[in-house]
């Protein structure tokens, strides 16, 4: 599948994105020099930090960054420049083209509107259905996102559902419209470990049913590692690496990517006696370092790393790592 | 296919079940009737003088049920007269107030940046300007009427609801549900309708019944300054004031037109209580 997907252009693309936030201490930028492409019902996985921008990334994309923020570069969906594209203008696309679901369900759903008001309120602004004709579409929906007794859940409040119940209605909205593209913030960070698996489960067999493209931006390397095709690194704003799953699992070249591939606990071998860790904290990006910003912390650090920003380098088809390790020539 | 219950089905519902709301409920549209009703069938007015009744008390033999005043004229129907007055006042401005208030306030809050400053400045500025002699001004420039006493009570009493909503808004906006229906593509409009006032309604609610009393009596004191309603009509706050300076030899002019407005505006509150608590999906 990947083959077919690299054949096609990306329907959503940046170029060179930067997101910057004016603070008192002076401009600040979270988001630096992104180049991302999503291709057609690919999965690609976003992983960094906490701080490191994936969900900064994120909203920039739907132009919903917080007042005050600056974006420079380019994002393009469908031959349409979205930075500095009006409310209206995203608003068509917003919920319709590309939907988002967000990381704690508890709170991303009104709690003085019903399930299937909340659900049909999406239907009725992009596709102009009339309530019941919306309501109708609402409990397939229900259905599809295996939520049971979909007629009776409909009249229900946010807070009459479990928390994954309530991600479940979540998604249901966002896949209202049948999207081309579906950003996941975390999605399964506030849930129990069985809802989770249920949860990603879900999203899995949803990607493949509609052909929807997810973009999924987590800091558990091992939730992507199960689902993503793709995967993006994230670090201080920049990608670090980027690469097929396989590839990254299998030879990942960034000393980030290394260090947090260490870090994740084996179940198939002894338990060391301290989890592995990446020394040092992560970065403030109000006092990013000139050169590369994980030098600080990285174990082959020596004195071009401190000098200059590393670039993203092609290592291969689709595999790209921002180190100067790889700047061989 | 409809939901069953929408948020008003639901509200209604529970409401059913507060016995005092609903007690409440059904006093005032029985005091509503009343006013509308046992007027046009009383074989008295609220203006002409019974001259063989001047000043009686009580009594259950003759038509009087409730008395007369000093000037003959039967107290159940004035009484009833300015029930209706009152009520009026009381629900129209604070429709008036109400309306003005969330709109502006919900605005301010969740559109902000210069937009918030401008409106919230004028409102500072609006605070600042004297009651009194703004009703003067206006009673000199539109003559008296009772549509003058709506516009001159709305216009300053939905200063404060527009701070205290303005407020909400700020603390709602940043909730992720707003961000959820932003993503969702949801326009500005239709963000404040659906997403942001229902979430305020709780509060909207208790202000708007601690309104209506206040209006009631703020017309009574407009009255009496003689800016409000003009003898022979009446309201309930003129009857009160009536009442008040014959109240040692004639109580029934007292407590006659102060049960009624005491009757009303405890309605009112338990109500607006029932009616809080009933639009809280949470609160089952």
């Amino acid at each position: 599948m990947s083959n077919t997907a690299t054949d096609t252009a990306p329907l959503l693309e940046t170029r060179a994105l930067r997101v910057t936030y004016g603070t008192p201490a002076g401009p600040v930028s979270v988001v630096r020099e992104v180049d991302l492409a999503i291709r057609r019902s690919e999965f690609l996985g976003i992983v960094g930090e906490s701080g490191s921008g994936k969900s900064q990334l994120l909203l920039a994309l739907l132009g919903l960054s917080a007042p005050g923020a600056r974006l420079t570069g380019s994002i393009r969906y469908a031959g349409t420049e979205l930075i500095g594209a009006g409310d209206a203008a995203l608003n068509r696309i917003r919920g319709d083209r590309i939907a988002m679901i967000f990381q704690d369900p508890m709170t991303a759903l009104n709690p003085y509107l019903s399930v299937g008001v909340q659900i049909s309120e999406v239907l009725e602004l992009h596709r102009g259905l009339a309530r019941a004709a919306a309501l109708r579409r609402a409990a397939e929906l229900l259905d599809a996102v295996q939520i049971s007794d979909a007629r009776r859940r409909l009249a229900q409040y946010p807070h009459e559902l479990s928390g994954g119940m309530r991600q479940r209605v979540m998604i249901a909205m966002a896949l209202a419209c049948e999207p081309e593209i579906l950003l996941a913030d975390e999605p399964t960070t506030a849930l129990d470990v069985t809802v989770q698996a249920q949860i990603l489960a879900l999203l899995r067999e949803l990607r493949a049913r509609t052909g929807t493209a997810v973009v999924l931006v987590t800091h558990d390397l091992g939730i992507v590692a199960e689902l993503a095709d793709r995967i993006a690194v994230m670090y201080a704003g920049r990608f670090v690496e980027e690469a097929p799953a396989e590839t990254l699992f299998a030879a990942s070249h960034h000393p980030y990517t290394e260090a947090l591939k260490r870090s994740i606990p084996r179940i198939d071998a002894p338990l060391p006696e301290r989890m592995a860790s990446i020394p040092g904290n992560p970065p403030n990006p109000a006092e990013l370092p000139p050169g590369c910003a994980f030098a600080p912390r990285c174990g082959f650090s020596e004195a071009r790393c401190l000098g200059a920003v590393p670039l993203l380098r092609a290592l291969g088809p689709q595999h790209r790592s921002a180190c100067w390790r790889d700047a061989h020539e | 296919m409809s939901l069953r219950h929408g948020l008003w089905q639901d509200a209604w519902r529970r409401l059913r079940r507060n016995r005092a709301a609903l007690a409440s409920g059904v006093l005032l549209i029985a005091i509503l009737c009343a006013a509308l009703l046992l007027p046009l069938l009383s074989p008295y007015s609220y203006y002409a003088p019974d001259w063989d009744h001047l000043i009686e008390p009580p009594a259950f033999r003759g038509w009087h049920f409730l008395g007369t005043d000093a000037l003959g004229r039967d107290l159940l129907v004035r009484t009833l007269w300015g029930c209706r007055i009152s009520l009026l006042v009381g629900i129209a401005a604070s429709l008036v107030t109400v309306t003005i208030g969330v709109l502006w306030g919900t605005i301010a809050g969740y559109v902000g940046g210069r937009v918030d400053a401008l409106m919230m400045r004028s409102v500072d500025v609006l605070y600042s300007v004297p009651f009194i002699p703004f009703v003067i001004v206006l009673t000199v420039l539109f003559g008296r009427d009772l549509l003058l006493i709506f516009i001159a009570i709305g216009a300053v009493s939905w200063l404060d609801i527009a701070r205290i909503v303005r407020g909400q808004t700020l603390a709602l906006r940043n909730r992720e549900f707003i961000e959820a229906a932003r993503v969702a593509g949801v326009g500005t409009p239709a963000m404040i309708l659906r997403h942001l006032v229902p979430n305020l309604i709780g509060i909207v609610i208790i202000y708007a019944t601690l309104t209506i009393p206040t209006v009631i009596l703020f017309e009574a004191f407009l009255s009496f300054l003689g800016l409000g309603v003009q003898s022979p009509m009446t309201s309930l706050g003129s009857l009160v004031a009536e009442g008040a300076g014959r109240m040692q030899s004639y109580p029934h002019l007292l407590l006659v037109p102060a049960v009624f407005l005491a009757a009303i505006v405890y309605a009112f509150n338990y109500l607006g209580d029932g009616l809080r608590d009933a639009l809280d999906p949470r609160d089952r």
